[in-house]
């Protein structure tokens, strides 16, 4: 390959990569630099910048268009409540040993991504809810039927569920701020999943037999956005890396003197050395 | 227990019967002062210990370990080296790198996912077997629930290199006797005579060998984390020292569009920042 303003290769390459969301022209003089890249056919730079917001943004990506005022500020709202779920959170306490440690800044997000995509509270829970969502709808009956005669799990990666998803397995009851999302989306859409949801938690609280976690109202969400259970996957994951990030650095100016190392109790094994 | 009872008593502290390090005096591993007790045990033999609770023969980790080494290709290409090789290309840190090419490694159509759905699978097959299922019939079964067989066919090649040197290493050793890698191949003849062209790949004949000696799939799904470890890190290497940027670079034509023509952005009426 040339140098920059060199001579171009003896055969064009091929076009080895497709992509039905991202366009980029080229510059006359380098065809690795872009001149303008278009989103769905959006024109990023020259067009969208200072017009669009990240709500915006985001939903254009996954959705390839652009959203409506109200999608835009159901988007917005979800993205407030998910942003932080706070250093008691596991994928937060995760991203926070990366950072008392000094570890990388991407340690501390991957970690922060490998803690928070489990099945509890996490964006595999987010999937299998918008599982459920798709079979289940707004049927109450449909849902205590999913709860009372599961369908067998198949053997992967994941571990097996061992709650409902979208419930929290160690509450008493909806936390209020898992209210005060379903209310803030239910005054966004009353006709929405999440004002079905909010009006029929008592009755799925009982049949699930915990009270309703974040994770499903972000379910409900995603399902009102038109998001697939992957997509909503990605989003809950994407969407929680600022607080595991303000987190992280702020552990590491903390230090690991102002960090809690815990007391264990060892079960098996000498708990002295061998003379 | 539901509530958060089951949280109260484990407030600021952990229960283990895994290990703990006692700084300054000594580390206990599963129970075994790790200096005194394990210091003479190759890693591999820790490894297979801290995943499973049990030692191996010295035949079986032999085995074991090639399961890892015949699979280990330094090739940047193949997608999640390529990661390990991006981040050399990109000026990343070898550990990022590679610990996202290892995350990679949990696949669904390669790895970890093919490893843990094939071991599951031949110990379903035996327990058929046992039952007196007629085999036939029972993989077709299998094979439409699940649309496909993990451990046979390969995503990109028809043959599989990997299989004749660990079956030799395997029958070297007196290690290819065993009940799953027998119906391994009795599977994989009952689908070439039904004309599926569905050959034995490299993570069938793992995973048989492993339910030979005694894995279940959780344990031999832990014990494969590492497996394509060793081709990764030249990977990276090879990257890190060329050029920056240079490996695989996609100028922009390199990229087909596929999707809608350039259209003017609306703000949204009403609303948007």
């Amino acid at each position: 390959m040339g140098a920059p303003g060199g001579a171009a290769p003896p055969e064009a390459p091929p076009a080895y990569m497709q992509s039905r969301i991202w366009r980029e022209e080229p510059e006359a003089d380098n065809p690795f630099a872009a001149r303008a890249a278009y989103c769905h056919g959006y024109d990023i730079y020259g067009d969208m910048l200072g017009h669009a917001g990240w709500a915006d943004m985001i939903y254009l990506l996954f959705r390839g268009e652009a959203p409506s005022p109200s999608q835009a500020e159901a988007l917005e709202l979800l993205a407030v409540a998910l942003a932080n779920p706070g250093p008691r959170e596991a994928s937060v306490h995760a991203a926070m040993c990366g950072g008392v440690g000094g570890s990388p800044a991407a340690a501390s997000l991957m970690a922060a991504l490998a803690v928070g995509a489990g099945s509890l509270g996490g964006a595999r829970e987010v999937f299998l809810a918008m599982e459920a969502w798709a079979e289940c709808g707004r049927n109450v009956g449909a849902w205590e039927k999913r709860w009372a005669d599961p369908a067998p799990e198949q053997v992967g990666v994941w571990p097996g569920a061992e709650h409902p998803a979208g419930f929290d397995p160690h509450g008493v009851t909806a936390s209020t701020p898992v209210r005060q999302v379903l209310d803030g989306l239910s005054g966004l859409d009353p006709a929405s999943h999440a004002a079905w949801l909010r009006a029929n938690r008592p009755a799925l609280e009982k049949a699930a037999g915990h009270p309703l976690s974040l994770v499903a109202a972000a379910a409900a969400a995603f399902v009102d956005l038109g998001f697939s259970p992957a997509e909503g996957e990605m989003l809950f994951l994407l969407m929680r890396l600022p607080g595991a990030a303000a987190h992280a650095l702020e552990q590491r100016g903390l230090g690991h003197k102002r960090f809690p190392f815990y007391r264990l109790d060892l079960q098996d094994g000498p708990r002295e050395k061998r003379p | 227990m539901r509530g958060p009872g089951a949280l109260h008593g484990r407030v600021g502290r952990v229960q283990s019967r895994m290990g703990a390090c006692f700084v300054g005096s000594h580390a206990v591993f599963r129970g075994k002062d790790l200096h005194a007790d394990l210091g003479d045990a190759a890693w591999i033999d820790l490894y297979l210990f801290g995943i499973t609770g049990r030692r191996f023969p010295a035949a079986q980790l032999r085995l074991l370990e090639a399961f890892w080494t015949y699979t280990s290709y330094p090739d940047a290409r193949i997608w999640n080296n390529r990661v390990a090789a991006l981040a050399g290309s990109a000026r990343s840190t070898g550990n990022l790198g590679v610990s996202a090419a290892l995350a990679l490694s949990e696949a669904s159509i390669y790895g970890r996912g093919i490893d843990i759905r094939a071991i599951d699978f031949f110990l379903r097959a035996r327990a058929a077997a046992l039952a007196g299922e007629d085999l036939g019939p029972w993989v077709r079964r299998e094979l439409d629930a699940r649309r496909s067989l993990a451990g046979y066919g390969r995503p990109i090649a028809s043959g599989d290199e990997r299989v004749g040197p660990i079956l030799e290493l395997a029958r070297a050793l007196g290690l290819a006797e065993g009940p799953h890698l027998g119906l391994a191949f009795a599977i994989e003849t009952s689908l070439l005579e039904a004309r599926l062209r569905l050959r034995m790949n490299y993570g069938a004949v793992l995973a048989a060998l492993a339910a030979d000696l005694g894995f279940s799939p959780r344990e031999y799904y832990l014990f494969m984390h590492p497996a394509f470890l060793a081709g990764m890190l030249p990977c990276y290497i090879e990257a890190s020292g060329n050029p920056e940027g240079t490996l695989f670079p996609v100028p922009c034509d390199g990229v087909a569009y596929l999707g809608r023509p350039a259209r003017e952005w609306k703000r949204p009426p009403g609303g948007g920042p």
